[in-house]
């Protein structure tokens, strides 16, 4: 039974799930179904709007497929995630140079920032030997108040707002910003009906970042002797370190590589869509959904690129049942729960092929 | 009387067979060996009847001429059937009272555990079967040959009249052995049934009755050991003729000293010395032997000499160069090879590839790489001719070494290890959990380093492994070198084993 | 000055209570060899379930029952994944967290209209007072007293312990494991969600979805800083539950100028400080997870 089918079989599992959850609350699942299904791809713009959301997703995602490569379970996406957000936010703001210089010196900060806050998690369990799921935990809250003690510090924070002040527009990755709006824009739009709905959404530059990034962490695990000493190190701290693999620094290369990622998804975020940060009652999940998007994806780079689509659609398309049917959107947490949950038992499937193999 | 009788016994998982239409009994009252290699399956055989496997269809198991059916571990100890496993199921932080009273605890109204009864019932066992016993105790904190006994007081304290013993001497010190010994006659002698499985000969001899044998599964013969000689037992067992010596030519006269360890001492992560003033050198074209119960400082010992632990004082060189506290690799680079322990979890990456374990540690050289990348078509390529020099199978170098059998591991690793062509091996268990012929191989393949002027440092808990393949012996006790015994003093001493044995625990041979 | 103290005392045991209740759970799982770390999730669901329980009832006791058989339920399925099933038990547990909170916040929005958080409680319908405290605190401190003498004094604690440490010694002298395994994970589910009702019906009137904030995780800190052990789960709790108590206190001195932002990070920053100096030596159960 392959990853594949493990992963393609718990996901059908979990619509059955989702369906029996809404069945029971009196609401017809396959009308919920067909509400997501056109809510996500019956225009343009919703496909925009799913790979919008889908790009943080797809970049925590990779986070913590990199680090489970290590034998790292990464929860702290969500924290680096939030670093990685400030600290383009910040730059963004207070630095001013060309766009050519500013876009990549922004992003490039905030993602060595949050990738020393990811390995710090690395650094305390190879030093001290703190399980890095109880670190990342920790520092997912310390980011969460840090962050909210930033929004509010006078000159950043925007006047009477509970948000900062915005990027300089020479940090936006949005795309064709000003020429959506300009007249010529407009018309060429206007004569495009399906760029016209496509665009309309900030769709911004992140995706391609995104897939760039699913690429480099494809060839460093699978091409290079960096990689194969940290998933050395993963399958067998022991043998590694008898090999003389240094496994304290790969451990924290790890985390800091998985820290740099989220913030990577931190930073496109600010860059392509919110173009400032706000005060946070509580996380906002970019974090925690990789995680799901990771598992689903089977740690694997290009599995991880396909399930975060799936899981932006699913979150995009959720929405939409509760503006419609007044579904609450929350089934799609149940439902991506049922699916780790089913990922989780292999066992199951392979239950499953075997009694089908002997009574066909 | 038989005491259990087994008409038709197969066992298979899924399309594996382990055991497959056994036949025979065994008298109440006996000592009654099963013999046979790693793999034969008389572990499982066992197992079957002690509960913890059903065996297929078909067969049927007879308790003094009744027929039954063991449904699980329970049902065999209400039957009176005891087992102490070769991995021993004790647990570590309990004391060896709570040990014995697992499961069937005596206790109050509240269901709260009395003890007192509990101890005033061991005790009277301990009595009767003349044992000595502290019950307060933890099991962590005491020898292994005590666990043994605790064990076997558990199957006494459930009242079994059958009891089976897996590799009991495996990892029994020679005095410990002669203990043992004297426990098992002492049972029969109260009227107990023995099982004991096992593949020493000379331990067959010595206590057993009767001896079925078993091959690849199948039931080769029972016989009475009074009148079987161990080179016939040792035939049946691997179905052709074995020379239980290995040949060695003697090595050459004393050659030069490649490999020093002087003064040598390591504490543990706890600060409590673990190596305490040991020295040891080694010469071209010798195997040095290094005798010793587990857990006398030979893992730390070879974590010091490989880079994996720190010294505290003392000098470990090789062929001059100081290699003291180097890291793992530097001391890779100086020549040093090591076959460690234990081979799945240190030796390999099992959810690595044959081709990705050969370079374990070289991935980094030229032409495995090249500015960080892997050269795959060079794995493939260096693998390949390993697995052919080698003769390791599957002969695939994208096979996973967790698919592969203990002694194609154990290849692997070997191979790995020689290709780097070391001045110094050392070999730490380098057969543990073979079967012979793989056994066989690894002695070879030491003997072919030692001749061609390699030195060579075999740690194991063998007595016999280091005996048979030794030119020098050492003997490690509680971290200190406690004898160092030339080849001399090992051609000329008829009481070699039991001078060793004894040095093992401390002692000195009058 | 006594004020003061008395004032952190009394902060310190209402804070700690969710989590001593959460913190002996995991000990309960874990002890019998099944790692959990959903037990946030299990917080979250049995917050809810309690705080609906409470209000359709009108009785806060039956809530907090209420609120223990959910999360009860929803350990049910981590414990048939781990113990029937050989699931990875880390991810299982991952998912029972996405599934504890999915189904609060879907079931809270079904019952109550769209709402993601339950209307508040009457005052009379919340988990009584007794000597200023709610009795859910004593609770906590019975529950700890009974699993320490379950641990060391009955043949389930025995067995229990020796499912954890030595599964295969436990099966050799006939008991089965599995046995219990299923009562450390369902027992860990049942007081995580008396843990997380005792949250949402006694400390706070009502649940809502920011109610559990990473408690359960932090639960599952104090049961390692603890040692797996009761009563040293028992302290660490209150540890975390006084420097909570230190955020509210400091926190009423305005003229102090500290940021409540940056206060709020103290907890989480001294339970890492806690880890570092305090990990090192493993003490877990030997066939944890597997």
């Amino acid at each position: 039974m392959t990853k594949f089918m493990i992963s393609t079989l718990s996901v059908l599992m979990g619509l059955i799930v989702g369906g029996l959850i809404l069945k029971i609350s009196n609401i017809s699942p396959l009308e919920a179904y067909q509400v997501m299904w056109e809510g996500a791809f019956s225009q343009p713009n919703y496909i925009a709007y799913i790979i919008i959301r889908s790009t943080p997703l797809i970049l925590t995602g990779l986070s913590v497929a990199f680090a489970f490569r290590t034998g790292l379970f990464n929860i702290g996406t969500e924290g680096q995630f939030i670093i990685g957000a400030l600290a383009a936010t910040y730059f963004g703001y207070t630095l001013d140079f060309s766009p050519w210089i500013q876009i990549p010196l922004v992003m490039m900060l905030a993602t060595m920032i949050s990738a020393l806050y990811g390995g710090l998690s690395g650094f305390l369990k190879a030093r001290f030997g703190v399980h890095e799921v109880l670190s990342t935990i920790m520092l997912n809250w310390i980011a969460l108040y840090i962050s909210n003690y930033a929004v509010f510090v006078p000159g950043f924070r925007r006047p009477d707002m509970e948000t900062t002040e915005f990027i300089k527009d020479s940090a936006s990755i949005t795309l064709f910003p000003e020429w959506k709006v300009s007249d010529a824009g407009l018309e060429w739009l206007s004569r495009h009906e399906f760029w016209q709905s496509f665009l309309r959404p900030p769709v911004n530059a992140g995706i391609f970042i995104a897939l760039i990034a699913v690429v480099v962490v494809w060839i460093i695990l699978n091409k290079t002797t960096f990689g194969y000493k940290l998933k050395a190190v993963g399958f067998s701290p022991m043998a590694s370190e008898y090999a003389g693999i240094n496994t304290k620094m790969k451990v924290t290369q790890s985390m800091m590589i998985a820290g740099a990622l989220s913030g990577l998804a931190g930073a496109t975020h600010v860059m392509g869509v919110s173009k400032n940060i706000a005060v946070l009652a509580a996380h906002e999940g970019y974090g925690f959904d990789g995680i799901a998007v990771a598992l689903i994806g089977s740690n694997n780079p290009f599995g991880v690129l396909f399930s975060g689509f799936f899981l932006g659609a699913l979150k995009y398309s959720g929405q939409k049942i509760q503006s419609t049917l007044e579904a609450p959107s929350e089934v799609i947490g149940i439902m991506i729960g049922a699916i780790i949950f089913f990922i989780s038992i292999p066992m199951i499937f392979n239950f499953v092929t075997k009694t089908w193999r002997k009574n066909p | 009387m038989l005491a259990i009788e087994l008409k038709n016994l197969t066992k298979s998982f899924g399309t594996c067979v382990s055991y497959r239409d056994l036949n025979f009994s065994i008298n109440e009252g006996e000592v009654h060996a099963i013999l046979g290699e790693n793999g034969a399956g008389k572990s499982t055989l066992m197992k079957t009847i002690y509960g913890e496997h059903r065996p297929d269809a078909g067969g049927e198991i007879y308790l003094r001429g009744k027929k039954i059916t063991i449904e699980s571990s329970a049902h065999a100890i209400s039957l009176g059937i005891g087992m102490v496993h070769q991995h021993f199921r004790l647990v570590r932080p309990f004391t060896i009272l709570q040990n014995i009273i697992l499961g069937i605890e005596p206790r109050n109204f509240l269901g709260m555990i009395d003890y007192k009864t509990a101890r005033k019932n061991i005790e009277a066992l301990l009595r009767t079967y003349n044992f000595e016993l502290d019950l307060d105790q933890k099991i962590e904190n005491v020898s292994v040959g005590t666990q043994q006994r605790v064990e076997i007081i558990k199957t006494l304290y459930r009242n079994a009249e059958i009891i089976i013993l897996d590799e009991p001497t495996a990892v029994l010190t020679p005095q410990e052995i002669i203990d043992f010994y004297r426990i098992v006659k002492n049972l029969r002698a109260q009227g107990k049934t023995i099982l004991i499985i096992t593949h020493k000969l000379h331990e067959i001899k010595e206590i057993a009755d009767r001896c079925t044998i078993i091959r690849k599964g199948e039931y080769i013969e029972t016989v009475d050991v009074r009148v079987t000689s161990e080179e016939e037992l040792a035939a049946k067992m691997v179905g052709r003729k074995v020379d239980l010596k290995v040949s060695k030519a003697k090595a050459e006269g004393a050659s030069a000293v490649v490999f020093s360890i002087d003064n040598l001492n390591v504490i543990n992560s706890k600060n409590y010395p673990v190596i305490s003033n040991f020295t040891l050198n080694l010469r071209k074209g010798e195997i040095t032997g290094l005798a010793g119960i587990d857990g006398n400082g030979q893992s730390e010992l070879v974590q010091a000499l490989t880079g994996l632990r720190k010294v505290k004082s003392g000098k470990i060189t090789i062929n001059d160069r100081d290699i003291t506290n180097l890291s793992p690799k530097e001391v890779y680079e100086n020549k040093l090879g090591c076959i460690p322990e234990d081979r799945q979890r240190v030796g390999l990456v099992l959810d690595f590839k044959i081709k990705e374990n050969i370079v374990l540690q070289r991935i980094d050289e030229r032409p495995f790489s090249n500015y960080g990348f892997i050269i795959n078509r060079e794995l493939t390529r260096f693998s390949n001719e390993l697995i052919a020099r080698f003769d390791i199978r599957p002969p695939d170098c994208e096979a996973y070494a967790s698919s592969l059998s203990g002694g194609n591991q154990q290849k692997v690793i070997l191979a790995r290890e020689i290709v780097h062509n070391p001045d110094v091996l050392i070999a730490f268990q380098p057969t543990r959990g073979l079967d012979v012929g793989a056994i066989e191989y690894v002695h070879h393949e030491l003997l072919k380093l030692r001749d061609a002027g390699k030195a060579v440092l075999l740690i194991s808990y063998e007595l016999d492994e280091v005996i048979n393949l030794s030119d020098r012996i050492g003997v490690i006790h509680k971290g200190s070198l406690w004898a160092d015994l030339s080849s001399e003093q090992i051609k000329n001493n008829p009481r070699l084993k039991e001078d060793i044995g004894l040095y093992m625990v401390g002692g000195k041979p009058s | 000055m006594s004020t003061t103290l008395l004032f952190l005392f009394s902060t310190t045991l209402m804070y700690s209570t969710p989590l001593i209740f959460t913190a002996l759970g995991g000990v309960l799982s874990e002890k019998s060899g099944v790692i959990n770390i959903g037990l946030e999730g299990m917080m979250t669901f049995g917050a809810f379930v309690a705080s609906w329980a409470a209000i359709t009832t009108g009785n806060p006791w039956l809530g907090f029952l209420a609120g223990g058989i959910a999360g009860l339920l929803l350990s049910s399925l981590h414990a048939i994944a781990s113990i029937e099933l050989k699931a990875n038990q880390v991810v299982s547990g991952m998912a029972i967290n996405f599934l504890g909170a999915g189904l609060a916040i879907f079931f809270c929005r079904i019952f109550f209209e769209g709402a993601s958080m339950t209307p508040p409680l009457d005052l009379d319908k919340k988990i009584p007072l007794l000597f200023n405290q709610y009795e859910t605190v004593y609770l906590a401190f019975i529950a700890a007293a009974l699993i320490w003498f379950i641990f060391n004094k009955t043949t389930l604690g025995l067995r229990l312990i020796a499912s954890g440490e030595h599964p295969k010694a436990a099966g050799a002298a006939g008991i089965k494991v599995s046995i219990y395994r299923y009562f450390g994970v369902l027992s860990s589910g049942f007081l995580a969600g008396l843990g997380g009702a005792s949250l949402s019906i006694a400390i706070v009137s009502n649940f809502r979805p920011t109610l559990i904030s990473g408690q359960g995780f932090i639960a599952l800190a104090a049961m390692i800083f603890g040692k797996w052990n009761p009563v040293g789960t028992l302290f660490a709790c209150l540890f975390f539950g006084f420097s909570q108590a230190l955020v509210v206190y400091i926190g009423g001195f305005p003229e102090l100028q500290i940021s409540s932002q940056l206060l709020a990070t103290l907890p989480y920053i001294l339970t890492l400080i806690v880890l570092v100096g305090f990990m090192g030596r493993t003490t877990a159960p030997s066939a944890l997870g597997q």
